[in-house]
């Protein structure tokens, strides 16, 4: 078993793991966040997407060991308290989930990319979020989504 | 059960588009999905699977695994009920191998243990002894003379004599003389096409935690389209009494009709009997991939006769479809709904269930019907081609309307295809033009729509809100609408319902959330349960009133007196009868429970644009269109929803996914990367138009949405596609390799 | 399985050299932790190389030489002032690997590590001329990128042997490259078939080129029949032709599920025109610069 202290959603944290437990099993089994979800285990569908010291990246392609020293980040760190962060509400307004298993992985991409993107075109959405699958909805709602909350983010 | 006709007044709730009761839990993370619970002492399963498509199974021996420590429990078929029959039994072969292993990733064996790294672990010490058997993994080899045979005597008796022993059943329909319709044809076209199994694709692979105890009761939390279905069929399969397993759906991160059976929680409970733990099973994307509902391949046959006015004469059609190494591949479906948009006075269609060596089919939205709509809506496209007429002209003429007779038999009651054919042929993106290398088709699509067992349960709270219990699992956001037409009937605000799925011990048995039935069935008990309720409130005022019954009526959330005879009264509204209805007679609730049969058909017309590269063979769609009718749309932006996600699960199966078996018989492409559902950077936004023409069948003229919407694309995106290529292409998926060669094959003449 | 994280790369070497088992180093982990997740192996120890000094540094020296640190991910790649304008094949190959979230991980050195036949980044390498530092408890070494590569998922590197850093030389007025791959979705796909043209042009005549195929045979190809077919042309139709059928000449693949072997020949050779006219337009803009 392995040792870990990191910070999660800002509150420092650790756990013990077996060498081989990626830090999605981690975050799930050990530390029970289960906001990231796992669709594949193998980096194909992104609903494990959590960040990783501000950058995206798939949960399940991460030791947990790796997590010693680091700073993650995952879906349930979105909201500050009653507030939800802009991506969420407009999620919400625009229906864009259906079944919702995709969504926390889409929130965590979509918000690294207004990070570094305020005013994405709607190709450049589609391109960042191309690791996310979403079998419901067609991305349309999405893609709107991410754009409206970039335009709600640049207001304010 | 008919439109409510005393419906004069305009909607207040339905159709306008509230913020979904679920969503905050699902933007941030805390809805709990099938994977997301534990128990305390949980044990993990884990399932060992066949690698070989067909072979015996000599031995199983599991002493390795039981000796170590970590293991707490083995299973193999004989842990399971040894007396079923028919489809229960299918299942239960399905599940869990008895004395062949019948396609790659059948499941073989299941080990209980402390965790889910030490169960994976355990699962290299089974020792299974093997004998390889021939095998076939494609439909049409599959009834060659000599293939071998999945299962002897399994034909009921639909099948006509002689016919290879892998077709197990035979359906036939349609009306009329082909042959004297062809006869009158200025054109006659007959073509063959063949369509890939594809795979539902929900992101959130199987899931479920079981509890067994010794004295066979059961508890049992799965992601599932339907629980009362689930705890039905696990209580035969493990020998249990199905009451006394009681079953909680999870929230369900997609079906899509893959989540209509059971895979894993019979072996989780029996291993959680074995062990008396509760036992937690998650597949990988592998296991999804191979042993959990692909849809069907298919190959198949049409001939269409045209007038030169556009005028369809006859139309025949044979489709054969594999479901797998076990029987009820929807031949039938696809058989009834490829020519259901058309009045046909000639039609006549077959279909043959063919068995062979790949995982079961589970349902695939509209099972069945994509397939037949792509071989009939491709011959239609190419005689419009042929004879210069266009396409949406020549369905327009063509198209059934109330009381013309299906060609599968009974006449349709009011329908809106013809209203979405006017919609699109009106529609920008088909007067939009096309720039060079592109390409434009339509396609018109059909399916019958469920209903099923409903059971609708309403409780009012003292401070006059709701409590709205239904039994079918939210999919897709039903819940908004579920509480959008409770709130609409009480008169009261969305906000003050509260919609649960209720788990199988807290109401009757409900139908499995299929057949697009969910807003259409659940939403019809749910009016009628409020309606129910509204009888009970209005008996309370009249009571306080000291008035008959019939005096008082429910208008605006409030009990009034029908008028001035009944006598002057400040109107009561819901809350205030609430809050003393303990003292006035008790709770109130009101029910309901019916199989309705009023699901209304539904049609939808699709327009694609796809542009393809004439050197590589790529084909990407430019621009797409939806137009479905509704019936009446509930909650807007998630009929939008089901349109979009449909044409999109549509273009994967148009163009890239497809289940690819090696020479061994294996699967070949068991993960996300090299099965090719589309991704966000493949498509453009997906347009849709509402069309509502009410279904006389329900209240407010509901119509199922979820599965049309799969039924025009693959036509719709194959004409678009030939178009562009100039090359008729019958088989799909078009991959690049395929269409490539289509297009140098034309070319070389 | 052990898990270490050594801070210098003496540990790491001696971590390496003393185990008995088997070793496995971790850059990105995009292709290990899909390989332990699919069972297909489980290593005895694995070195995680990224708290190793100068793993995640790109730097250039003086007279224009590019080292690339063994762990540095995809998405740095783009951001390094310069390296996009000596090297935009070389970019483009690492930007096209997976998706945002593997870009936040993936390195050049694990895909060259990894040896798939279909990787993108090692035709790019390739066609660059690339060389990789190689430190072993005996020293260090350099090596040229193709002459590690041996067969699918193998290279010749010997056991403990990392790989600390991949180098680019310095480069000439007139040159550049590019790189391209076809997939049938838009992203998210391995290669089916990649091609890599490194070319430098003077007086808009190609004097010196390198074309490298991927996913056409068991490793990556350097084509230098194609190169040929382009040198002293102005890539005019007639070398264009010439180059596609060197390339098509060239090609050993297989049938699987990405592809049949008469579509990845062909396309090849597609592929070999697109990237030759892209590189060489590129290689014009700079040399007028
Ligand atoms: C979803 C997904 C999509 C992908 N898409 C693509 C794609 O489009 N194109 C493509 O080419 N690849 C793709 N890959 C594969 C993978 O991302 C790339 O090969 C990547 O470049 C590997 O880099 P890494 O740093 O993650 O390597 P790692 O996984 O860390 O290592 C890969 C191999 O290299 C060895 N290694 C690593 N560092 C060293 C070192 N310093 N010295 C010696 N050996 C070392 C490791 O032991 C291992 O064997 C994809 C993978 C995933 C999961
Ligand atoms: S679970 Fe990590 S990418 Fe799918
Ligand atoms: S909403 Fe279901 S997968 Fe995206």
């Amino acid at each position: 078993m392995i040792h870990v202290k990191m910070k999660v959603n800002g509150d420092p944290t650790e756990f013990l793991c077996d060498p081989r437990e990626t830090m999605l099993d981690a975050l799930r089994d050990r530390l029970n966040l289960t906001g990231a979800k796992e669709g594949c285990g193998t980096g194909d569908c992104g609903a494990c997407s959590i960040l990783l010291d501000g950058n995206v990246v798939c949960s399940c392609l991460v030791l947990a060991a790796e997590g010693q020293d680091r700073e993650i980040e995952t879906v349930e760190g979105m909201a500050a308290g009653e507030d939800l962060h802009p991506l969420q509400r407009k999620f919400l307004e625009h229906a864009a989930l259906q079944c919702g298993v995709c969504t926390p992985g889409i929130l965590v991409a979509a918000k690294a990319l207004l990070e570094r993107v305020p005013d994405p075109t709607e190709s450049e959405i589609r391109y960042w979020l191309a690791g996310n699958l979403c079998r419901c909805t067609g991305y349309d709602k999405i893609v709107h989504a991410v754009a409206d909350a970039a335009i709600e983010m640049r207001s304010t | 059960m008919a439109l409510d006709d005393l419906r004069t007044k305009e909607f207040r709730v339905v159709g306008t588009r509230p913020i979904r009761p679920d969503g905050i839990d699902k933007v941030t993370g805390r809805a709990k999905f099938g994977a997301d619970v534990t128990a305390s002492g949980m044990l993990h399963g884990a399932i060992l699977r066949s690698p070989h498509p067909h072979a015996r199974i000599l031995s199983i021996d599991v002493s390795r695994a039981i000796a170590e420590p970590a293991v707490k429990a083995v299973v193999t078929r004989a842990d399971f009920a040894g007396n079923l029959e028919g489809e229960d039994w299918n299942v239960l072969e399905n599940i869990m191998a008895g004395e062949r292993a019948l396609y790659d990733g059948h499941a073989i064996a299941a080990v209980a243990a402390t965790s889910a790294l030490s169960a994976r672990d355990a699962l290299k010490l089974i020792d299974v002894t093997y004998e390889k058997l021939p095998f076939v993994t494609d439909v049409d080899e599959a009834i060659r003379p000599g293939a071998p045979v999945i299962r002897e005597g399994a034909a009921d008796e639909s099948v006509p004599e002689g016919l290879h022993p892998n077709i197990v059943r035979y359906h036939e329909n349609g009306h009329g003389d082909v042959e004297k319709g062809f006869a009158e044809a200025d054109l006659v076209i007959e073509r063959s096409f063949v369509t890939e199994a594809t795979h539902q694709g929900y992101i959130e692979p199987h899931a479920c935690l079981a509890q067994l105890g010794p004295d066979g009761k059961g508890e049992l939390w799965c992601c599932t389209q339907g629980h009362f279905a689930a705890a039905r069929i696990c209580a035969k399969l493990v020998g249990i009494d199905a009451s006394q397993l009681r079953v909680t759906p999870s929230e369900i991160g997609g079906g899509f009709g893959g989540k209509t059976t059971v895979f894993i929680e019979p072996v989780a409970l029996a291993l959680s009997r074995k062990a008396n733990r509760p036992v937690k099973i998650v597949m990988s994307r592998s296991e999804v991939f191979r042993a959990t509902g692909p849809t069907s391949s298919a190959s198949m046959n049409v001939k269409i006769g045209m007038r030169k006015n556009g005028d369809i004469t006859a139309a025949e059609g044979e489709f054969r479809l594999q479901g797998g190494a076990f029987p009820n591949a929807p031949m039938e479906f696809a058989a009834m709904c490829a020519f259901a948009p058309y009045d046909l006075e000639h039609v006549r269609s077959r279909g043959w269930d063919i068995l062979c060596n790949r995982p079961k089919q589970a349902a695939y939205r509209a099972p069945g019907s994509p397939m037949g709509a792509f071989a009939v809506e491709s011959v239609i496209d190419e005689l419009c081609n042929r004879l210069k007429l266009d396409p949406i002209e020549v369905r327009l003429r063509n198209a059934v309307k109330e009381g013309a007779r299906a060609a599968f038999g009974p006449r349709f009651q009011r329908i809106g295809l013809i209203e979405t054919l006017e919609q699109a042929k009106a529609h920008p993106h088909y007067m939009a033009e096309l720039k060079p290398g592109q390409g434009r088709g339509v396609s018109c699509g059909f399916w019958f729509n469920h209903s099923g067992e409903t059971s609708v349960s309403l409780a009012l709270s003292y401070d006059g809100t709701v409590s709205l219990s239904v039994g079918t699992p939210d999919i897709g956001g039903s819940r908004a609408s579920m509480c959008q037409m409770a709130a609409e009937e009480l008169g009261i605000p969305y906000e003050n319902v509260r919609t649960t799925i209720a788990d199988t011990g807290s109401l009757g048995y409900n139908d499995i959330s299929h057949g697009s039935r969910v807003t259409y069935a659940s939403g019809l008990a749910t009016i009628r349960a409020a309606q129910d309720t509204i009888r009970k409130l209005c008996a309370r005022a009249a009571a306080r009133w000291e008035i008959d019954e019939e005096a008082v009526v429910w208008e605006d959330g409030h009990a009034r007196p029908a008028g001035p005879n009944a006598g002057e009264f400040e109107p009561l509204s819901l809350a205030a009868i609430a809050a003393d209805m303990g003292e006035t007679g008790g709770p109130i609730a009101g029910h309901f429970e019916i199989t309705p049969n009023g699901a209304g058909v539904s049609f939808a017309t699709h327009i694609v644009d796809a542009e393809v590269d004439r050197e590589t063979g790529a084909a990407k769609v430019v621009r797409y269109t939806v137009v479905q009718d509704a019936g009446k749309a509930i909650h807007p932006s998630y009929v939008e929803g089901q349109y979009q996600g449909g044409a999109v699960q549509g273009i994967g199966w148009a163009l890239n996914e497809e289940y690819v078996y090696g020479d061994d018989g294996c699967l070949q492409n068991a993960g996300f990367l090299d099965y090719r559902m589309p991704v966000a950077s493949d498509l453009p936004f997906i347009d849709t138009v509402i069309v509502e023409v009410p279904n006389p069948g329900h209240p407010y003229g509901v119509r199922g949405v979820g599965e049309t919407s799969i039924c025009p694309p693959l036509a719709a995106i194959a004409n678009a596609v030939s178009n562009a290529a100039d090359v008729r292409m019958t088989h799909l998926p078009m991959s690049p390799p395929r269409l490539l060669k289509a297009i140098q094959e034309k070319e070389l003449g | 399985m052990e898990y270490a994280a050594p801070a210098t790369l003496d540990n790491a070497l001696a971590l390496a050299h003393e185990t008995d088992g088997q070793v496995r180093f971790l850059a990105g982990g995009t292709d290990v932790l899909v390989q332990l997740r699919s069972g297909l192996f489980e290593p005895d120890l694995v070195i995680d190389i990224k708290q190793i000094p100068g793993m995640l540094d790109v730097t250039r020296s003086p007279e224009g030489a590019w080292t690339i640190g063994a762990a540095v991910p995809g998405r740095i790649l783009g951001t390094i002032e310069g390296l996009r304008d000596d090297w935009p094949g070389i970019v483009e190959a690492m930007e096209l690997i997976g998706s945002t979230q593997i870009q936040s991980r993936a390195s050049l050195v694990g895909n060259l590590c990894n040896a798939s036949p279909a990787a993108d980044g090692i035709p790019a390498m390739v066609a660059a001329g690339a060389t990789v530092s190689i430190a072993g408890v005996d020293g260090l070494r350099t090596a040229e990128v193709a002459d590690i590569l041996m067969a699918p998922g193998q290279t010749n590197l010997k056991k403990g042997e990392i790989v600390t850093s991949i180098d680019l030389p310095a480069r000439v007025a007139g040159s550049a490259d590019a790189y391209l791959r076809f997939i049938p979705r838009t992203e998210m796909d391995i290669a089916v078939a990649g091609c890599a043209v490194n070319l430098t042009v003077k007086d808009s005549q190609v004097c010196t080129a390198r074309v490298s195929l991927g996913a056409v045979a068991p490793t990556v190809l350097l084509v230098p029949d194609a190169a040929t077919a382009i040198c002293g042309t102005c890539l005019d139709e007639t070398a264009l032709n010439d180059l596609a059928a060197a390339c098509r000449a060239a090609c050993r693949p297989i049938d699987d599920k990405r592809g049949t072997v008469a579509f990845r020949t062909d396309i090849a050779g597609v592929l070999a025109r697109r990237a030759a006219i892209l590189a060489y337009r590129r290689a014009q803009e700079r040399e007028s610069a």
